[in-house]
């Protein structure tokens, strides 16, 4: 490529206007975008893909919310408990309570929308169990109910008429004046067209990091460029250390592995056996629901019944659990063939299986071959989740910086150290509501909002740019397959504090090895320019969840530490706060949470 | 890699503005690839800025539609060991929309289209409206549709005619059904499909079902229960005396 011009870069740059800035356009990005509308926003909505595309598509078993619908016992309170006692007592209460009181309304205004969730006998809701819930809860459509969720909003949200979506088009950065941000600078894949975005607010709702790792159900998009961006203007993170690895990924063939399979598998009934034919997750369960699972087959064959006197099979303990029990019985050298464990739904009708698990029953038989209402599927654990990200006020889902919002995957604290399926899809429409509501409402008040100085535009350009400088030798792809190998292994499933400490010191040098990173040919939807791009934020993000594992020096939820394997029930309460420090470095700083009232703290009935 | 096993891929390349062409490249593969892996290690080996959509690679998001060997497919759930890997595979884009560049087509005509149609109506009122699950099913078998579009590049009346301004196409007959057949709907779109949206120039060949990778009935649940539905309002005659009478007056 030829020399970059600079000056003549800075006055081609699209500038455009928006009263709110939403960046991502999943399920907490739509809802974002339909409630700032809806308070009279003037809406912006960028999205990496084309509409529709979002890793929301990819959500399977359900949104948890207490409606109460297939099974009159559940309320709020029990959700509220649920999810607390998920996320090991380490989630924000304020947030579990905001969710549990509020998923209900929001799965109901779904329904006003145009969502059509499978029903129950007397035509209400049906509601599907799922580890970690005591009650049927997961408002569900077969196992795609992230597409039923997205492809609602996102038919609300073009018939908005103050709304524009920019599809497949990438911000790179956030722009922040004083102390307050003012917008994003991104590009769009199809001209390779720089876009400077003006705002009065900015909501992230950019998803997770999963890319980071090989084996992942995550998609295309999820390199952490929230969390990284966030970081880059000073924003808190918290949680940082605790990623989720979902238990239940296909492990063959290879060239798929860690594709999910869902939980709604297990949800119907589906059993988990080692390469024995024994059902091991009775001797998996934990102190803290103890008394609360089946003992038995038998026991479990009767709830699954519908006898209401039965309780539990243990395969619906939650994810971090189910997991890790998973790993210990592959290391004892009880896996099966590909190195997982047996889930087997095949007891169940087989038209049953294929109506309520019908993408399970497809992807299966096209990818590996195997009918799974026949034979039993082989699964092992897949990066799936970040439970930590940027800090927000619970009410608000503002963040440490004003004028910056997120909401969904990118926020941190609802879940603790560990989610419960199903809350997410729930965690997107109750919190992306209010981050939309919110910032609308901060930007109608925002008066002389700064624009960003022409210097500042100008360095992002060269950043943006800078890979397609003469002279650069490294392939970005390479660079993308060495850092999820050294992920996994030094960031991985199960850590200590020397991998960890290997970890950041190879992220230092990746950080410089990407500089190297070139791009050839034009800017027109180049995906090599792309991946320079999103390997730095990658590299960027994985440098904040490396950091704060080695902080926590416990074993808690889905952080795991070989050197720590006990829970510390004096750190249950303690934040590692990630933070930049003056020289752009990510450093800790440790804080005591909000004690939770009495009345909230009775309702869990445990203590760690 | 295992063994040394190399697949031959002839890709198209290019822009309308540069021109497009044909390339051949020998790439490295595992035999249990889909096709969408062997397109990306091409990518990360060979050609880093070879343009092509993709998401999920678990067949669920609809991104990566492509014609391999003629036949338009989802690359992400085609398995390399279902082609007789001693051929040249042959990757082409999806032909009925603009090209961008290589694999990467212009679909943004399907946005508009979706944008025309008239929403989901819910009865006003507070109650709580139940609705049964035999009444929803069909409905729901609709909305499985991932917006691959892979039905709208087969359609004749697309692909061949380029009648894009006079039928909304396959895709957007099961988002219409969706909408009509919903139990609850209170809009009417009828007028609309048989106008603005030419339901009737399907003439049902049903290619469009035959490559919908979620195996949706789309001609005989949608398309011809729409093309009924047109036909019982516009040349019942009952229903054309009561309009009359209604018109007149």
């Amino acid at each position: 490529m030829t020399e970059i011009n600079l000056e003549e870069e800075f006055n081609n740059v699209e500038i455009v206007d928006y009263d709110v800035l939403v960046i991502g356009a999943g399920g907490a990005g739509l809802r974002a975008t339909i409630e700032a509308a809806t308070q009279g926003a003037k809406v912006g909505v960028v999205c990496k893909s084309l509409l529709g595309k979002a890793h929301t598509v990819m959500a399977e078993g359900g949104a948890a919310a207490a409606l109460g619908m297939a099974d009159s016992r559940d309320s709020w309170e029990v959700h509220f408990r649920d999810t607390m006692r998920g996320g090991k007592l380490h989630g924000n209460w304020k947030m579990a309570e905001i969710h549990a009181k509020e998923a209900p309304d929001r799965i109901l205004e779904l329904e006003r929308w145009g969502a059509v969730f499978d029903r129950t006998p007397d035509g209400k809701i049906n509601q599907r169990n799922f580890g970690g819930h005591q009650y049927p809860r997961l408002a569900h459509v077969g196992d795609r109910t992230g597409l039923e969720l997205i492809r609602t909003l996102q038919d609300k949200v073009v018939h908005e008429d103050n709304v524009t979506v920019h599809m497949e088009t990438t911000i790179t950065h956030l722009l922040k004046e004083k102390d307050q941000v003012v917008g994003a600078f991104g590009y769009t894949r199809e001209e390779g067209a720089l876009y400077q975005f003006n705002a009065k607010a900015v909501i992230l709702a950019t998803g997770g990091i999963g890319k980071s790792y090989k084996i992942t159900s995550n998609s295309w998009e999820y390199t952490g460029d929230g969390h990284s961006m966030a970081f880059d203007i000073g924003a808190d993170l918290i949680d940082m250390e605790f990623i989720q690895f979902h238990p239940t990924g296909m492990v063959y063939p290879t060239s798929v592995k860690g594709v999910l399979v869902t939980e709604g598998v297990r949800g119907e009934g589906g059993i988990l056996r080692n390469s024995e034919g024994e059902r091991f997750m009775f001797n998996y369960v934990p102190e803290m629901f103890a008394g609360e699972y089946a003992e038995t087959e038998e026991e479990a064959r009767r709830w699954l019944n519908g006898d209401d006197s039965a309780r539990r099979p243990p395969e619906l303990l939650t994810r971090d659990i189910v997991a890790k029990a998973i790993l210990s019985e592959v290391k004892a050298g009880r896996g099966t063939p590909h190195g997982g464990a047996y889930l087997d739904i095949s007891h169940r009708p087989s038209e049953y299986v294929k109506k309520k698990l019908p993408s399970m029953y497809h992807q299966f038989k096209t990818l590996a071959g195997l009918d799974i209402t026949q034979e039993p599927m082989q699964v092992g654990p897949t990066t799936h989740y970040i439970m930590g990200g940027v800090r927000v006020d619970p009410e608000t889902q503002a963040t440490s910086v004003k004028g910056l919002f997120a909401a969904g995957e990118v926020a941190g604290g609802l879940h603790g150290a560990n989610r419960l399926g199903g809350n997410s899809l729930s965690d997107l429409i109750v919190f992306g509501k209010r981050a939309g509501e919110h910032a609308a409402k901060f930007a109608q008040e925002a008066s002389n909002v700064p624009q960003p100085g022409k210097d500042t535009i100008t360095s992002i350009i060269a950043e943006v740019l800078a890979p397609f400088e003469e002279g650069r030798e490294e392939n970005p792809y390479q660079i993308h397959r060495d850092l999820q190998e050294m992920m996994g292994e030094n960031v991985g499933i199960i850590r200590d504090e020397e991998r960890l400490t290997e970890g950041i010191n190879q992220l230092k040098q990746f950080a410089e090895r990407v500089n190297n990173a070139k791009a050839t040919g034009t800017r027109q939807y180049n995906p090599g320019w792309h991946e320079v791009l999103d390997v730095q934020r990658m590299i960027k993000s994985s440098m904040l969840f490396a950091v704060a594992a080695k902080a926590r020096k416990e074993s808690r939820g889905a952080h795991t530490r070989d050197d720590f394997p006990k829970t510390n029930k004096d750190l249950t309460n303690v934040l590692y706060i990630v933070r930049k420090d003056e020289d752009g470095n990510p450093i800790i700083v440790e804080e005591d949470m909000e004690p939770m009232p009495d009345e909230l703290q009775e309702l869990i009935e445990v203590e760690y | 890699m295992a063994e040394d096993l190399k697949v031959n891929l002839n890709v198209q390349r290019g822009t309308p503005e540069s021109g497009i062409h044909m390339e051949e490249y020998e790439v490295p593969v595992d035999p249990k690839m889909v096709v969408l892996d062997a397109v990306h290690e091409l990518q990360a080996i060979q050609a880093p800025d070879l343009a092509v959509r993709w998401n999920c690679k678990a067949g669920k998001c609809g991104s990566c539609s492509a014609e391999v060997n003629g036949k338009p497919r989802l690359m992400c759930m085609s398995r390399l060991s279902d082609y007789d890997l001693n051929e040249t595979l042959t990757i082409k884009p999806m032909k009925t929309f603009p090209l961008i560049k290589d694999l990467v087509t212009d679909v943004s005509w399907n946005y508009e289209v979706n944008k025309n149609i008239k929403p989901y109506a819910h009865p006003e009122g507070t109650e709580y409206h139940k609705m049964y699950q035999e009444e929803v099913d069909r409905v729901q078998e609709f909305r499985k549709c991932i917006e691959c579009f892979l039905c709208q590049n087969v359609c004749h009346v697309l692909r061949s005619h380029d009648r894009k301004d006079a039928f909304a196409g396959p895709r957007f007959m099961v988002r219409l059904a969706s909408l009509e057949m919903h139990p609850l709907d209170t809009a009417d779109r009828i007028p609309d499909i048989r106008e603005k949206y030419g339901v009737g120039f399907c003439n049902i060949t049903r290619c469009c079902t035959e490559v919908c990778p979620e195996e949706i009935p789309i001609t005989d649940e949608a398309i011809i229960a729409l093309k009924e539905r047109v036909v019982d309002r516009y040349y019942d005659p009952v229903s054309m005396f009561v309009r009359k009478l209604f018109v007149r007056n």
